[in-house]
């Protein structure tokens, strides 16, 4: 094993990315859908990660559509890992590595360490594996969670963190029954970040931000230890849309709060760009009907559907303390400033739904 | 506790180590500190739990280094050990009952991946109702899976094949994961005499781990367990049953090398054989059966029977020439199965229907009957076992291959035959009675 030249730029102190590799880690080979945006966000992740990497992936999307036998898009090695193994997958390969280094059995040198999962296999059924990675300090590693909101690669059912309403092959629209998906969306950063203390670095992103997703994955990376970073990716398939719209979706989730810039960095929590705009007050949230509007799978939403997802929507940047991030509106020590901010005077509230009886 | 030093037997190798009073986990335990394994995850379940204390408690008082991790499940516990494994580093797991099965797909893909982890399986029944006690139908799951699987029968036994798990694991033919079975309670927890030999002649029996250009790290970019899909999945399972089949080979050799090394150990690797040498019945079992096995047969010799017992120590790779040889010319033969395979041919456990089809090529074959027990962690008694080499003899004695399976020591009407051979109280629809 002759060691590759080292071509990429020293990234350590380039945490804010001015200068970028023209390397490629994550090249062509994959069979990916047109227009997959979780495609995409390998190759940022790879890209920024350089070439002193392993990478896991779990069973999903990008297993199946990425890494055909003998067709293999990563120029870094990756290992498969079971659907729910992304957190363990990490542990073993990072505990080897420090073990190694420490016996002298392998050069003593950094090596970045990151599993990715998707939403079903991160979100859902790997959850406590993640839990887990996030509490062992002792190892330096990273777990990226792209998440295109459904089993994608099966044959688009719904997740954990299928946004509420969506059709989805397990969650049709019938004639007696319009939504059959009942779940609000769970935020696992979030759930990550508020329950894991030792966790250095938690953060979500979006596939439509390159420049943020590519910083926030340098950022785990340098600091070390624990580290989520999550990334939202709009999928043609499992979505419905014309894959010519998928960035555009992506910047929209972003502009209309459904999705929301931030990270947290050694418990200090940050929004960026579009997001911090809109949480100072300095833009205005789209309604969330212009994203909804353009795909397939929310074709069936009324019109109170519509309100509904709005209102929930609001209530997440209106009374949340941590707009968009956690759901808290009140403590004992009285509401916080920070939610003083209010983008956006909404007439869809979450009281007027329940005034409405609005059922799901 | 004491130091010996002795000469081992026909070699002149002055073996060192000592010998100390310790229980079946702890012994295996020993092992891992002389093996010098690199990730050990462990996750609570009884019995086997007691080799992963032992082993966090060497590790914080500086007598072994490895990382040792507390996974928040078997399935991470056990893809835990296949990540590290794939690194390069000597990994150890393990579990009981309904954990082993809990990781299933964990164990698969480790055996599929070929990756020489080595596990210890405290043999326990499976859920519901619970039971802590010995059965063998845990570690048993995963027997067509490319997994070597092996039952000990003493806690000196448990220590030397856990060398000979990793020698025969890592060795560039085999490349498969071993579970080592040892029968809980009845060996997890109860202590022997063990001589534990010094470091020195184990790094000579195992070489360093060398997984070559397998090796999972950066200046090796490879991508492992791509999909395959129809194109190669056949074909590499074709591998693995090449590996198997390599494997018996393989176990022969490390076991003519333990001896050596160590100057002790067995002559047959595969099949621990008991006062075989004139016998016209013999009993076959697993595990600590055979301490009660060998006295009952002792019991019975003494009346001027011939008998003897056969214990299966690896039971993948199945050692089917060597019970073959060892069977073909006896009158009787009862299969005693710690575990069962409800359903399955002549409704009897795993073991009996291995030894039976092993039987079926040979033109001579011995009278085969099926028995089940100490089930759920029952005691089988010495007793038990002269019993189960009378019906044995009654059954021969009718001249004929009569396959129903007897359990033994079963109370209440369960212990009637009629109450499996009879009809069903209630019917089915359209059944003639």
């Amino acid at each position: 094993m002759a060691a590759p030249e080292l071509i990429v730029p020293d990234l350590e102190i380039n945490r804010r990315l001015t200068v970028l590799p023209m390397q490629e880690y994550y090249a062509s080979g994959h069979r990916t859908c047109q227009g997959c945006e979780s495609a995409l966000v390998m190759r940022y992740m790879a890209k920024v990660a350089g070439p002193r990497t392993l990478v896991t992936g779990t069973t999903g999307c990008m297993y199946v559509a990425n890494t055909s036998y003998n067709s293999t898009p990563w120029v870094l090695p990756w290992a498969h890992t079971q659907l729910g193994s992304a957190g363990s997958s990490a542990i073993g390969t990072a505990a080897a590595l420090k073990v190694l280094m420490r016996k002298g059995k392998i050069a003593d040198e950094r090596i970045n360490v990151i599993a990715f999962c998707s939403d079903g296999g991160g979100g859902d059924m790997g959850l406590a594996t993640l839990s887990a990675a996030m509490q062992d300090t002792r190892y330096n590693l990273l777990i990226l969670l792209y998440d295109n909101e459904s089993y994608a690669n099966t044959d688009i059912q719904a997740s954990g963190m299928t946004p509420w309403g969506a059709v989805t092959a397990f969650t049709p629209s019938g004639k007696v029954r319009r939504i059959t998906h009942h779940r609000w969306k769970k935020n696992v950063p979030a759930l990550l970040m508020a329950g894991h203390p030792t966790g250095r670095y938690f953060a979500n992103t979006s596939s439509g931000f390159g420049m943020d997703l590519m910083e926030k994955v340098r950022t785990a990376l340098d600091v070390g230890g624990p580290t989520f970073v999550q990334t939202h990716d709009p999928c043609p398939k499992g979505w419905d849309y014309d894959p010519r719209m998928s960035h555009e979706l992506a910047v929209m989730a972003v502009e209309c709060g459904i999705t929301v810039l931030w990270d947290c960095l050694e418990g200090e929590l940050r929004y960026q760009g579009l997001t911090k705009q809109q949480v100072e007050g300095k833009v205005r949230r789209r309604p969330v009907a212009d994203y909804l509007r353009r795909q397939g799978r929310f074709d069936h939403f009324a019109d109170e559907d519509l309100d509904f997802f709005q209102s929930r929507i609001d209530e997440m940047w209106e009374d949340w303390i941590l707009p968009g991030v956690l759901r808290i509106k009140q403590t004992p020590l009285g509401r916080l400033p920070t939610s003083s901010a209010h983008p956006q005077a909404s007439a869809h509230g979450p009281e007027a739904a329940a005034a409405r009886g609005h059922r799901d | 506790m004491t130091t010996a030093k002795e000469t081992a037997p026909g070699t002149g190798a002055v073996v060192h180590g000592q010998e100390e009073i310790i229980t079946g986990c702890d012994a295996v335990a020993q092992a891992l500190r002389l093996l010098d394994v690199d990730v050990l995850a462990g996750y609570p379940i009884r019995p086997y739990d007691s080799v992963m204390s032992a082993v966090s408690k060497m590790i914080a008082n500086g007598q072994m280094d490895a990382e040792f991790i507390v996974a928040e499940s078997e399935h991470s516990q056990f893809e835990i050990g296949k990540h590290a494994s794939l690194v390069g580093a000597r990994a150890f797991i393990g579990s009981s009952g309904v954990g082993w099965l809990y990781g299933m797909e964990a164990l698969v893909v480790t055996a599929s991946l070929r990756l020489p982890v080595i596990a210890l399986v405290g043999n326990r029944a499976l859920d519901d109702p619970g039971a802590f006690g010995v059965e063998h139908n845990d570690a048993l799951m995963v027997r067509d899976t490319g997994w070597l699987l092996y039952w000990v029968e003493s806690a000196q036994e448990a220590l030397d094949t856990t060398l000979l798990a990793y020698r025969v694991a890592e060795d560039k033919r085999v490349m498969l994961p071993c579970a080592l079975s040892m029968d809980g309670a009845f060996l997890t927890h109860s202590q022997h005499i063990v001589r534990v030999p010094d470091p020195e002649p184990v790094s000579r029996f195992v070489p360093p781990y060398d997984l070559g250009d397998r090796q999972f790290h950066p200046d090796n970019p490879i991508s492992v367990a791509p999909q395959f899909n129809e194109d190669w999945v056949m074909e590499a399972r074709r591998q693995s049953d090449a590996a198997m089949r390599r494997a018996r080979g393989v176990i022969k050799e490390a076991t003519a090398d333990f001896h050596r090394v160590f100057g002790r150990g067995p002559e047959d690797p595969f099949v621990d054989s008991y006062r075989m040498e004139d016998a016209e019945y013999a009993l076959i079992g697993m595990g600590t059966v055979g301490m009660v096995g060998k006295l009952a047969v002792d019991r019975l010799r003494a009346h001027g029977k011939k008998v003897g017992f056969l214990r299966v120590k690896w039971f993948r790779p199945f050692p089917r020439p060597e019970l073959r040889s060892l069977l073909r010319n006896l009158k009787g033969v009862g299969v005693v199965d710690r575990d069962y395979s409800f359903g399955s041919n002549s409704d009897a456990g795993v073991l009996y229907t291995e030894v039976a089809a092993a039987l079926y090529p040979e033109p001579q074959r011995p009278v085969l009957v099926p028995f089940i027990a100490g089930l759920g962690g029952r005691e089988v008694s010495a007793e038990n076992m002269q019993e189960i080499v009378e019906i044995t003899e009654q059954v021969t004695a009718r001249g004929e291959q009569d396959t129903t399976c007897q359990w033994i020591g079963v109370r209440g009407p369960e212990a009637d035959p009629r109450h499996a051979a009879g009809p069903s109280p209630e019917p089915a629809e359209g059944v003639a009675r």
